[in-house]
């Protein structure tokens, strides 16, 4: 059997309405050979919560401009927590500063991508993961 | 999180387990038990024994037409309608793969994710991945695991672009086929196939130009072919971006499931079902074993050898190989 498919969620919390850094890294996963489950924007965290474990997502990106992003770090992650499905990988990515990393981290945000990060990086980090998840 | 290994490729599921998860309702089973359904796991074939006598009641509806036609903005309002009735609604959203790099956008959830977070609907979107039936196979599981979890409608979103796509709903028990204006020839749009599976015609986006004419093309046509004895196909205009005409659409389905029931064509629809699923996972096995015999022999190589030097034909060669294989000619 070939390896299975990535699949992925991508989604836009809150309440911007812009949705191009979404679409530009959802094409990247696809371009990667993944599955992207695209939501749109104006995600609640329990309509992406829903849609990760429906879709049995192995990884949740989430593409965040609006500032908010310790509020739904923690919101999702909390909700991952108590549907069981925290061993997603949660990966985000917009305007985010590098001081607030380190407590998206401690929130269960596995890598965070800030404004200058290639796509490339993000495919590249995840791929590596589930190479290694893919082991057991 | 995300430190923990998370098994891509689980075998140690218990199949008795993960039935009964599915019977349970259990959100994250009836997922997992579908990715190994995508997947081909061997898993699969040793719960769905178990899933089996629990199937059969829901209400499988295919929805399908042309990309962009609306049908994922009208299973959006289905569901928010059967919802409403109280009905518990599965939906199986099924979008391309690139055969290039076998990566997919699947965006038919979009429309729909008012209804994410609502415990009577339960939303999957699986991608076309391989052309030699491995997708109809996961989409007929993903369906029978709904079915097994107590999902009263089915709805199955499928473009109708090719012949793939076209046998995967054509199984269901209520066949919707949706039209648009403005595509040019309105009817060689639906042709390839569709207008045989019909048995609910929808011109949407009936707030534009030119709806009328397509209802007419589409009555003149079934005027054609009248080879119905017990339903009279209804052609039916919406808006679904509004939801107008929405509930006509939901009591035809209705009105069709009755007529199935009544007539007894029930449960022919399935069985022709299973038989398309049977014969097309025999076209797969053979495709396997044929795969692995050549790899086995080094007869392709030789024979393509002989043809590239021009000492055979590929006629001949043809011959050749599958006796080498070890088949008779027919
Ligand atoms: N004007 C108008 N637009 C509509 C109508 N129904 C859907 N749309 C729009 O048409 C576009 C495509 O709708 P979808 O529901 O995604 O169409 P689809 O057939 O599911 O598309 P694919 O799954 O990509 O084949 C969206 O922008 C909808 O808002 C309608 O009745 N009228
Ligand atoms: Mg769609």
């Amino acid at each position: 059997m070939s390896d299975p498919i990535i699949r992925v969620v991508v989604a836009k919390p809150g309440m911007d309405g812009h949705d191009r850094g979404a679409k530009i890294i959802a094409r990247a996963f696809r371009d990667a050979g993944m599955e992207v489950i695209y939501t749109g924007i104006f995600q609640t965290p329990e309509q992406i919560v829903s849609a990760v474990i429906q879709e049995d997502a192995d990884v949740l990106g989430l593409s965040i401009l609006s500032g908010a992003h310790v509020h739904y770090a923690q919101e999702i992650s909390r909700l991952l927590r108590e549907q069981g499905a925290d061993d997603v990988l949660f990966v985000m990515g917009g305007t985010i500063s590098k001081a607030d990393r380190p407590r998206l981290n401690e929130l269960g945000v596995a890598a965070v991508f800030g404004p200058g990060a290639r796509t490339g990086d993000v495919v590249k980090f995840v791929r590596d993961w589930a190479a290694e998840h893919r082991a057991a | 999180m995300s430190g923990e290994p998370r098994p891509l490729h689980s075998r140690r599921d218990d199949p008795q387990a993960l039935a009964a998860g599915v019977r349970r309702g259990d959100l994250r089973t009836i997922a997992r038990l579908i990715t190994f359904a995508e997947r081909d796991e061997a898993a699969v074939a040793q719960v769905m024994p178990l899933l089996q006598p629990h199937t059969g009641r829901a209400h499988i509806v295919g929805i399908t037409g042309a990309p962009g036609c609306g049908k994922s903005t009208l299973v959006d309002q289905v569901i928010a309608i059967a919802r409403a009735a109280t009905l518990r609604v599965g939906v199986v959203a099924v979008d391309p793969s690139s055969p290039f790099t076998r990566g997919a956008i699947l965006a038919d959830r979009l429309r729909m994710q008012r209804h994410s977070t609502d415990t009577g609907t339960f939303i999957r979107s699986l991608a076309s991945r391989d052309e030699l039936g491995g997708l109809s196979a996961a989409t007929w599981d993903t369906v029978r695991i709904l079915d097994a979890a107590g999902y009263d409608v089915i709805l199955i979103e499928t473009v109708g672009a090719g012949q793939l796509e076209t046998d995967i709903v054509a199984g269901a028990h209520t066949v919707v086929v949706v039209a648009v204006p403005g595509l040019g020839d309105s009817i060689q749009a639906i042709k390839a196939g569709l207008m045989e599976i019909a048995d609910i015609f929808v011109v949407n986006m009936a707030d534009r130009p030119d709806a009328a004419q397509v209802v007419n093309d589409l009555r003149d046509m079934l005027r054609l072919n009248p080879d119905h004895p017990t339903w009279e196909i209804p052609i039916l205009t919406t808006v679904a971006t509004v939801g107008a005409g929405l509930p006509e659409l939901w009591a035809a389905i209705e009105r069709h499931r009755a007529n199935l029931r009544e007539s007894g064509a029930w449960a022919g629809r399935l069985k022709n079902q299973a038989r398309a699923e049977l014969l097309k996972s025999l076209d797969r096995q053979w495709h396997h074993h044929v795969q692995e015999r050549v790899a086995a022999s080094g007869s392709l190589a030789r024979l393509a050898e002989e043809v590239a030097s021009k000492r055979l034909d590929t006629h001949s060669a043809a011959t050749l190989l599958w006796e080498e294989l070890g088949w008779k000619q027919r």
